[in-house]
């Protein structure tokens, strides 16, 4: 465990970056530092690896102060990633992600075997290993940068804003990407990072700092949009705090309707016999059960159902699989109103009304209050996909 | 009578192409002048440079120094420094190396400091030590940067260490002070020449070093 105790960083010009601040990283997690500019995120993470020193205070690594060992060595046991990679460019990307290994005379052959494996974690397609830096997108370097990091197998990661210069849906895909590697890896993670979105995504615990270095609060991402500690920490959750609190909650428990749905090669009974069940519209499937479109039951004639007539069902959500969230997204974005589930295949499990919606979300809320007291229900919450 | 019927009839002679003051004679001492200065300025700048560079401190007192040096008149501070020192090779080799240093230290000093800092503060953060962050992360990317003062610092050697001449070296000067003296002006426009031709040549020897030594992925950046 990485643990801050009572630290404060002054630098020369009298600044005061961080001010007493305790914090226990726990091991084999995400731990994010998140706040507005200039509150001592980044001072934080580099006094971890003692990139900058503390005035006042220590950091202790398993129980030993971090000054015991070598700086180099302690840096040596800790990925380092920063905003825009910050890659060698006179080196090829194998060369730059066998930096660290190389350093610690693995020799070559074995550093570029193992870098050759980190780009197949990261995602990296093993074309790119001769090219340069300059030769990639943004993206891939972020790749690049994090399989470096990784590539002397390091207990600790600490990154800096890592996807920050990104656009967002290349962004979406390197949290995807950490969160699935973190799945396998298991590395104790330190990510900075300003955008709340992205902390209550990665993070197991959330520190949310504030201006002057101090800690507002640390918690579980769900107790964080639940029960913020004060009014900073609402006020910079945002103002969809609630919706967002949606996703640590799971549709599983929603009770989907399957009698509006008809095949398209539905009988006339079954068309009959779907609309007498009083639903304002009919989700019309293809023969493998995968949705097509809504429709009034009164416009449906069996054996001449005009499949481009329909009216869009915009986006699904996966039954189990996605939040309460998701289905309230795809509820709102429905012309009808109504939300269609579909299972892992992408077949239609049934449709859900923004009202049973809005129950469902009234029920989690209530039984949220029934549980304990705010710290202990936080870390027994599932974390579903957004 | 041309330019162009000195030159023909200087390079066609037979008679300047041997003995001691025959063009291979001449154009070796002028090569051993030129790598002599250039290696001591480059054995001065390049370290100091370096690490100012590195650094980041000593900037101002390093642009006060070259700018001064680069004040003092080469042929003077030779004569001058003939006047002390006597005949010899240094005072023909101080006035080089004044000149030849500032180039060099500045522009290695600039190179380092126009590094992207975000690699160097990447190399720091992976436990790579201080030496190596120089070496190996500075100094390939500012490599193209120094090379081009490297290069101005010989081109500017090359056509200067005609003075050698005035203290009764040899070297290209040779041939441009003894036709001044015995008015053959063939001997003076074919000296003048091979300076041109020479100071070509080091800009074509320097253009393959970057190729040899300048990676890929610093070079195609640009
Ligand atoms: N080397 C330094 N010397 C003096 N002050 C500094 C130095 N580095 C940072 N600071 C100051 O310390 C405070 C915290 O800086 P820090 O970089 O840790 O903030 P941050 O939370 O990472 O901000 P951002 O989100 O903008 O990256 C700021 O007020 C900053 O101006
Ligand atoms: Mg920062």
């Amino acid at each position: 465990m990485i643990r801050i105790d009572s630290v404060t960083k002054r630098y020369p010009d009298g600044t005061v970056a961080v001010d007493r601040l305790s914090l226990d990283i726990p091991d084999r997690s995400i731990t994010v530092l998140v706040g507005p500019s200039g509150c001592g995120k980044t001072t934080t993470l580099r006094m971890i690896n003692r990139m900058v020193e503390p005035s006042e205070g220590t950091i202790l690594l398993d129980g030993v102060d971090s000054r015991q060992q070598p700086v180099n060595t302690l840096r040596r046991s800790m990925g380092y990633v920063i905003q825009n990679a910050g890659l060698f460019q006179h080196r090829t990307i194998l060369d730059n992600i066998a930096t660290v290994p190389r350093m610690l005379g693995w020799g070559k052959e074995k550093s570029r075997a193992r870098a050759r494996e980190l780009m197949e974690r990261v995602g990296l397609d093993g074309a790119l290993a001769k090219r340069y830096p300059y030769q990639l997108s943004g993206g891939q370097q972020q790749r690049v940068g994090v399989a470096r990091a990784l590539a002397a197998d390091p207990p600790v990661l600490l990154m800096d804003e890592p996807f920050s210069a990104v656009d967002p849906v290349v962004r979406k895909g390197l949290q995807d990407e950490l969160l699935r590697i973190q799945e396998e890896l298991g590395k104790t993670i330190v990510f900075v990072t300003h955008d709340i979105d992205e902390a209550v995504k990665l993070g197991t615990m959330v520190a949310v700092m504030r201006t002057g270095g101090k800690l507002a609060q640390f918690a579980p991402p769900a107790e964080l949009l639940s029960h913020p500690a004060d009014a900073f920490v609402e006020d910079f959750l945002g103002a969809d705090r609630g919706i967002r609190r949606l996703s640590f909650f799971p549709s599983a428990g929603l009770e989907l309707l399957a009698s509006p749905i008809v095949a398209v090669d539905a009988t006339a009974e079954q068309i009959a016999a779907a609309g007498a069940a009083g639903a304002p519209y009919l989700l019309v499937t293809d023969a493998d059960g995968k949705p097509l479109g809504w429709s009034e039951p009164r416009e449906l004639t069996a054996g001449e159902i005009k499949t481009d007539r329909l009216l869009s069902y915009g986006r699904p959500f996966v039954t189990g699989a996605d939040s309460l969230r998701a289905a309230l997204d795809c509820a709102v974005l429905s012309p009808t109103g109504w939300a269609v589930a579909v299972d892992a295949e992408g077949r239609a499990a049934g449709v859900v009304s923004q009202q049973v919606i809005g129950e469902a979300i009234r029920g989690a809320h209530a039984e949220r209050r029934a549980d304990a007291e705010p710290g202990a229900d936080g870390g027994e919450i599932q974390k579903v996909a957004p | 009578m041309n330019v162009l019927n000195f030159i023909n009839s200087f390079f066609s002679d037979n008679a300047h192409w041997q003995g001691y003051d025959g063009i291979p004679t001449r154009v070796g001492e002028h090569i051993e002048y030129t790598l002599m200065a250039l290696g001591i300025a480059a054995a001065v700048g390049l370290p100091i440079g370096l690490v100012t560079g590195h650094t980041g401190r000593g900037g101002n007192a390093l642009a006060l120094i070259a700018t001064s040096a680069r004040a003092l008149p080469s042929f003077g501070l030779m004569v001058l420094m003939f006047i002390l020192l006597g005949l010899g090779m240094a005072p023909v080799m101080i006035p080089l190396v004044v000149l030849a240093v500032p180039p060099i230290l500045v522009t290695t000093y600039e190179a380092m400091r126009s590094v992207d800092p975000a690699p160097v503060d990447a190399a720091r953060g992976m436990g790579m030590a201080e030496t190596a962050v120089l070496f190996r992360v500075e100094l390939p990317v500012a490599l193209p940067l120094i090379l081009s003062g490297l290069r101005s610092a010989a081109i500017q050697i090359v056509s200067t260490a005609t003075i050698a001449a005035y203290v009764s070296f040899g070297g290209l000067g040779r041939y441009i002070i003894d036709g001044l003296y015995q008015r053959n002006y063939e001997k003076v426009v074919g000296g003048a020449t091979l300076v041109a031709a020479m100071a070509l040549a080091t800009l074509g020897l320097f253009w393959a070093l970057g190729r040899l030594a300048v990676s890929p992925g610093v070079r195609r950046r640009h």
